[in-house]
């Protein structure tokens, strides 16, 4: 328990808990005995210098290391509130990706039209019938803040649109299948600074929607959209806490190196 | 001090590199020339001898003594329904194959052994494969010196085409796609069929039209086979009249093929003959050609539709 803002007590829900989590590339340990929290319906930042594995981390949480052989994970990733530990072995990844979205680095939008990229997650769970996907592929188009731009168009190949709308179609597929928890990989990188900034306005929005984990290059995009901030290091979780306190005053000398820019 | 000497000095060294790349630009376009003119000029052979010949009565008579009357009625059908044969069985076997290893193949020694078998596969001399054939489909499997017993052998010779083609369409696909589908939560199967194939099918057919125009030409493996060389009579037809409409009775019959009837004609002493002969060439060429050219075209729309 804690004291909210208003001074009234707030109950902390977490909608996941990374308990002693080792991850290997073969032999190769890329994350070492991470311990985090992920709180319900806030948005988590991890921030680190290249290779310091974020986005191995983040894969972790979709199983998508397990595409390609030689990858083992160790310790456990506790989804609530069922209490289910998503590395295990017994646990289906693709039972795993249907909770847990994911929006890429690049965007990769399928080669198809518009309504049937954010309709495909809906198809792969069996839905069928043209009403039910309509207003669902509606209603992630909206929460996208796309649907304006592209209403009058939704059988167009998706190719054709903007990068930065691209990306917003990617966080449309991602959020139709309404998701527990929202991942995104550096999902700016690719972007020019008005598409960026659309981008994250647009996170900040589904904040109250979904449990999100972002991971970003751009630390003063962490500092604007995230309630939660972890910094890595060479695989290691170095410090972890409230945005606010890891950028005004990080209890890590490492971490305000890396903050101040003095490294990294 | 010397820069002036410098820059003509380098003038120098700069205009002695050009000469170089005269020198190659001149030798890359004998050496292209070279290819090009003959096949032109072979063409144009082809086509001197050849055309006067052609007639709605040349593709409408079956082969005679008397030149003048002879036609390719019989090796053309022949050639077609050899090649429905070729293509019903190694489109799926090589997709199949090819999104196999591609995608569901653990990456192991087997795996690599048969890759780097299917690979050689496509260097082995077809008549190899009419040995094969004969073997196998003639004897062992009792087809019989057919249709189907040629349009299979030609079949395993242009597989290793088709399982390439297809895992390079395959692989050609950006990784972030196919992670795209899976992280949306399709299955293996569901990524395949939804996006893998759709978006490699441009590929994918190329090397099928390709492969065909391969298996069109060949005369060894079907000689070997045992097709003959004069066949005055058509293949039962594939439709009839009374029930069940579809009859499969003319994979089994005797056929000839285009190569064959020409290298039949070649064989013969008089001149009229030759002529037929260039006429049944052009006809292979131009269909081969045709075939070139839609997959050259399916590709550009490829390009055009689909650009990662």
């Amino acid at each position: 328990m804690q004291i909210g803002q208003e001074g009234k007590i707030e109950a902390i829900t977490y909608k996941s808990e990374v308990k002693n989590l080792n991850f290997y590339y073969g032999a190769f340990n890329a994350l070492k005995s991470i311990n985090m929290v992920l709180h319900d319906k806030k948005i988590t930042a991890l921030i680190g210098p290249s290779g310091c594995g974020k986005s191995t981390f983040l894969r972790c949480f979709n199983r998508m290391h397990d595409l390609y052989p030689g990858n083992r994970y160790d310790g456990e990733i506790i989804l609530y509130p069922d209490d289910v530990n998503i590395l295990a072995q017994n646990v289906d990844p693709i039972e795993v990706r249907m909770r847990i979205s994911m929006v890429f680095q690049k965007p990769n939008p399928f080669p198809k039209s518009i309504y049937e990229n954010v309709a495909y997650g809906l198809r792969v769970r069996g839905i069928k019938q043209r009403a039910i996907l309509d207003e669902r592929v509606e209603l992630a188009l909206r929460n996208a803040a796309l649907w304006d731009e592209v209403k009058d168009r939704q059988h167009d190949l998706a190719f054709n649109l903007s990068g930065g709308q691209q990306q917003r179609l990617c966080i449309a597929r991602a959020l139709a299948t309404e998701p527990e928890i929202l991942l995104f990989d550096e999902p700016t990188s690719a972007l020019d600074p008005i598409a960026t900034a659309s981008i994250e306005e647009l996170i900040t929005d589904l904040k109250n929607k979904v449990t999100i984990l972002i991971v970003t290059h751009n630390m003063q995009q962490a500092a604007r959209v995230s309630d939660y901030t972890a910094y890595m290091y060479l695989g290691e979780l170095i410090e972890f806490g409230v945005t606010d306190t890891i950028f005004i005053k990080p209890k890590n000398k490492q971490t305000e190196d890396y903050i101040t820019g003095r490294f990294g | 001090m010397g820069s002036i000497n410098n820059l003509e000095e380098i003038r120098k060294i700069i205009d002695q590199h050009r000469k170089w790349d005269l020198a190659f630009t001149v030798a890359g376009v004998l050496a292209l020339m070279i290819a090009v003119v003959t096949f032109i000029v072979l063409f144009a052979h082809m086509l001197i001898d050849g055309a006067p010949r052609l007639s709605w009565d040349f593709f409408t008579s079956f082969p005679s003594r008397r030149p003048e009357m002879a036609g390719i009625l019989s090796a053309w059908v022949g050639t077609t329904l050899v090649m429905i044969v070729t293509a019903a069985s190694a489109v799926p076997l090589g997709i199949g194959a090819g999104v196999y290893l591609e995608e569901y193949a653990s990456k192991n020694l087997l795996t690599e052994i048969i890759e780097i078998n299917v690979t050689n596969l496509a260097g082995v001399p077809s008549i190899i494969y009419g040995l094969l054939a004969l073997g196998l489909f003639v004897y062992q499997l009792g087809f019989g010196q057919s249709i189907l017993a040629a349009g299979l052998a030609l079949a395993l010779l242009i597989l290793p085409v088709v399982i390439v083609a297809t895992r390079e369409a395959i692989r050609a696909i950006p990784v972030a796609i196919r992670e795209g589908a899976y992280a949306l939560g399709a299955t293996k199967w569901q990524t395949v069929i939804d996006h893998l194939l759709p978006y490699s099918s441009a590929g994918i057919l190329t090397g099928i039209i390709i492969g065909l125009a391969r298996a069109i030409g060949e005369t060894a493996p079907v000689i070997t086979i045992g097709a003959l060389t004069f066949i005055a009579f058509l293949p039962p037809a594939p439709i009839k009249n009374e029930f069940p409409f579809l009859s499969f009775e003319w994979l089994t019959a005797p056929f000839t093929v285009m190569p064959i009837q020409m290298f039949n004609w070649v064989s013969r002493p008089e001149e009229a003959f030759q002529f037929n002969a260039a006429a049944a060439g052009l006809v292979l060429v131009v269909m081969t050609l045709a075939m070139n050219g839609l997959a050259i075209y399916l590709r550009y729309r490829m390009r055009k539709t689909i650009k990662w």
